[in-house]
């Protein structure tokens, strides 16, 4: 048993720390932001020439052949200085459900373009009754002729907005919350049927909400075995969580780091607030916050690969909650100790709040997890 | 980044296990799992007979006597241990002196007293607090007035626990009044036995005696007593304390009263039903095991940190504040989950000559005397606000 990096692990983080620190000053991201596209083109080049975007993929199909503690490494550094680019939504929901239910000409046709920085994926799985539950698909998907036709609505898909390929969970049979009887479709994003309402989220990001109407695919679209990809889901949507744990540390780390050099300069009654005891208490608290959820995030990491399902997913529930209230009370209390600062959109510091905010109740927010957990523990 | 057991780890599990099932006395275990404070008598026959297995003091060194297990294998006896109810020893001697012995004195006192703490020959106390100096520790008034090959002790310390017990005790004492606070406290090694100290027993809210004042009049302290250099006692100190707050998370123990809690909420109703499943209560316990969770995993990853030569600041303040809180949290549950019968609670002489059990069920007994005990835990050690302003100094250079 061990936490320490290997030496390629470090080699992995110093490269993603050099990629934050080069094209991610507070300016830049905010500039980023702001774009129509809300990343950079030329950055998604940069990530595959490093080879990042093959990161977890198998060697057989030219990825790297990564865990989920790489992963963790990448996450962690991207999420310290709220790296915009479509990193999780292209290759770890996307390219985790190809890799993972796929067959050989699936994954022959879109892993490479994944690694290569040529194609785009996104994962529809919400809908808007469903709220955090993966097994509430409305969507349905007919068997017609040779393929089948889709139909629904499609909530709050991250990158949908630039996806070439959008992975649809649909109902191929049963009732609307059965864990079976869900399929997994490849859709392209510009198939007749498909529109798209884009917008953009608090964080930053883009998302679109996506109806389907009658939108027909073949039988090549079907992704796995027909009504069986709920594991399938659940496992790739596990990886997800365990990524944004990481993510949110190094949000965390970074949102405590800014608050913390914000307490040494700012003056009030002719001494740096920091000298308040209050102030300090808090600052301890946000940091052991951070701390907890940094032994959380290498903890799940280091258990994501377990052939114990119900492990896995006590230590997936853990982790998020844990993470969850984390990232609440660490980006409201450094909103606080800025004072009007934090206020101001010009700032570095509100971001971070608001991609902790959005961290929190992506896949399942604190509650959620707290009450999975307890289920699994009992 | 691994968590997986190696072979070799897991052969040290079942010989842990193994012995725990075979040697670890029945009544010895009980008091610990419900709680109670330890008896004497209980807790050094227990302690012989770990020192006999060689399994005393797996932090020290080897040379004087430690078990050489690596940070795995310490994790894994102390989990064994804590599932067991297993006590760990008693911290005065092994965990607290010890290391200052083997650290700063000489070999002298390294022969005298090292291989007595493995053996549990002596019981030793710890003379830290005094009425005027609990948080603010330096201000200690206590006076070592050099005469000859002696010190002359005078002064108080307080809410020194089992003092009762002690043939030894270890003293913060001013030696020089002249110079900034912390520059004038030695550290003296005194027999309990010695003319002119007394013991006053300190009732405690659980209406037990484990607190004493010790009173110090004209008490003669051989100079050899002395740890390092006079004058220097406030280095040794803080290096004591820094050891303290290792331990102080108690992780394996709480894991057990989350057990512990299970067990009775599948045993007690709530609306007719097991309270296990009441969902405002499963809640609380959940909300516990997960920060327990994260508590366990930091713990260890400040242990692989320190494992790989890494040096860590006042990091560990964050595992007594944590444990502690934690370790409150769970035993102000578990009389929770007791509903009406956390009340009848009386300490354990009022029973001493009386032919009857405790009232209400057997789980009853121990939950209460342990919450009511345990909120000394974030006070004890450094308090946690005091913790708290460590880190923020140390870590967060505010």
């Amino acid at each position: 048993m061990d936490f320490e990096l290997s030496d390629e692990q470090n080699m992995l983080k110093d490269s993603v720390e050099r990629f934050v620190k080069d094209n991610y000053s507070a300016e830049a991201r905010a500039k980023l932001a702001d774009t129509e596209l809300g990343f950079s083109r030329d950055h998604w080049k940069k990530m595959a020439e490093l080879g990042w975007l093959g990161l977890p993929f198998p060697e057989e199909v030219g990825g790297f052949g990564g865990t989920a503690v790489e992963t963790a490494i990448m996450m962690e550094n991207m999420g310290s200085g709220l790296v915009l680019e479509p990193f999780l939504s292209t290759v770890i929901l996307g390219g985790g459900l190809v890799a993972e239910a796929g067959n050989e000409a699936q994954i022959e046709a879109i892993i490479p373009q994944v690694i290569e920085g040529n194609m785009m994926l996104a994962f529809a799985y919400a809908e808007p009754q469903s709220r955090f539950d993966l097994n509430d698909v409305e969507t349905s998907a007919t068997k017609s002729g040779d393929g089948y036709v889709l139909n629904g609505h499609k909530a709050v898909v991250y990158h949908g907005t630039t996806a070439d390929k959008i992975i649809v969970s649909a109902r191929t049979s049963g009732g609307s919350r059965d864990e079976s009887g869900i399929s997994l479709f490849v859709v392209d994003n510009n198939s007749d049927g498909v529109s798209r309402r884009d917008y953009r989220t608090i964080d930053g990001q883009r998302a679109a909400d996506i109806k389907l109407e009658n939108v027909k695919v073949g039988a090549d679209a079907l992704l796995g075995e027909e009504g069986a990809a709920f594991p399938v889901i659940e496992k790739v949507v596990d990886q997800a969580i365990a990524a944004l744990c990481a993510e949110a540390v190094g949000a965390m780390q970074a949102a405590n780091n800014i608050t913390n050099e914000y307490l040494k300069e700012r003056k009030q009654f002719g001494t740096p607030i920091g000298k308040f005891q209050v102030l300090q208490h808090r600052m301890v608290d946000m940091y052991m916050e951070a701390e907890q959820s940094k032994s959380m995030s290498d903890m799940v990491a280091m258990k994501l690969d377990l052939d114990d399902a119900t492990e896995r997913r006590k230590a997936v529930a853990a982790a998020k909650a844990q993470v969850g209230q984390a990232a609440k009370f660490v980006g409201q209390q450094s909103i606080q100790l800025h004072g009007g600062m934090g206020m101001t959109d010009e700032y570095s510091i509100g971001h971070y709040f608001k991609r902790l905010t959005t961290l929190e109740m992506l896949f399942g927010n604190t509650d959620y997890h707290f009450k999975k957990y307890a289920a699994l523990a009992s | 980044m691994d968590l997986s057991f190696s072979k070799e780890d897991l052969a040290f599990r079942d010989e842990v296990r193994e012995f725990l099932a075979t040697s670890l006395p029945a009544d010895v275990k009980d008091r610990c799992d419900r709680g109670l404070h330890p008896t004497k008598e209980g807790q050094v026959r227990w302690q012989k007979i770990l020192n006999e297995k060689g399994w005393m003091a797996p932090n020290w060194p080897v040379e004087y006597g430690g078990t050489g297990w690596t940070f795995t294998q310490k994790y894994i006896a102390s989990q064994e241990f804590g599932h067991a109810s297993a006590p760990i020893a008693t911290p005065f001697g092994v965990s607290m002196v010890g290391p200052v012995i083997y650290t700063f004195g000489n070999q002298e006192q390294k022969d005298k007293y090292l291989p007595r703490i493995l053996n549990s020959d002596d019981w030793w106390c710890q003379g830290y607090s005094e009425p005027g100096s609990g948080s603010d520790l330096a201000s200690l008034q206590t006076k070592a007035v050099r005469d000859g090959d002696d010190y002359i002790v005078n002064g108080q310390k307080i809410w020194t626990s089992y003092a009762q017990y002690a043939d030894m005790i270890f003293c913060l004492v001013r030696t020089d009044s002249s110079v900034k606070q912390q520059e004038g406290i030695s550290f003296l090694l005194i027999d309990m036995k010695t003319p002119g100290i007394t013991v006053k027993p300190i009732t405690v809210i659980d209406k037990e005696h484990s607190l004493n004042e010790v009173f110090f009049e004209d008490v003669r302290v051989p100079v050899a007593n002395r740890i390092g250099e006079e004058n220097k006692g406030w280095t040794y100190a803080k290096f004591l304390l820094g050891n303290e707050r290792t331990g102080i998370a108690r992780v394996a123990r709480s894991k057990r009263q989350v057990e512990r809690l299970k067990e009775i909420a599948k045993t007690e109703l709530s609306g007719g039903r097991p309270l296990a499943e009441d969902t405002d209560f499963n809640n609380k316990l959940t909300r516990i095991e997960v920060d327990l969770m994260a508590l366990e995993y930091t713990e260890l990853r400040y242990l692989s940190m320190i494992a790989s030569g890494k040096q860590l600041s006042a990091e560990p303040s964050l595992l007594k504040i944590k444990g502690s809180e934690i370790q409150q949290r769970l035993t102000g549950l578990l009389v929770e989950s007791l509903g009406m019968y956390g009340a009848p609670y009386e300490a354990e002489r009022a029973y001493e000559g009386r032919n009857e059990a405790p009232v209400g069920p057997d789980y009853a007994h121990g939950p209460m005397a342990e919450h009511l005990y345990l909120r000394a835990s974030t006070i004890y050690g450094g308090s946690n606000e005091i913790q708290r302003n460590i880190v923020s100094k140390m870590v967060l250079g505010l």
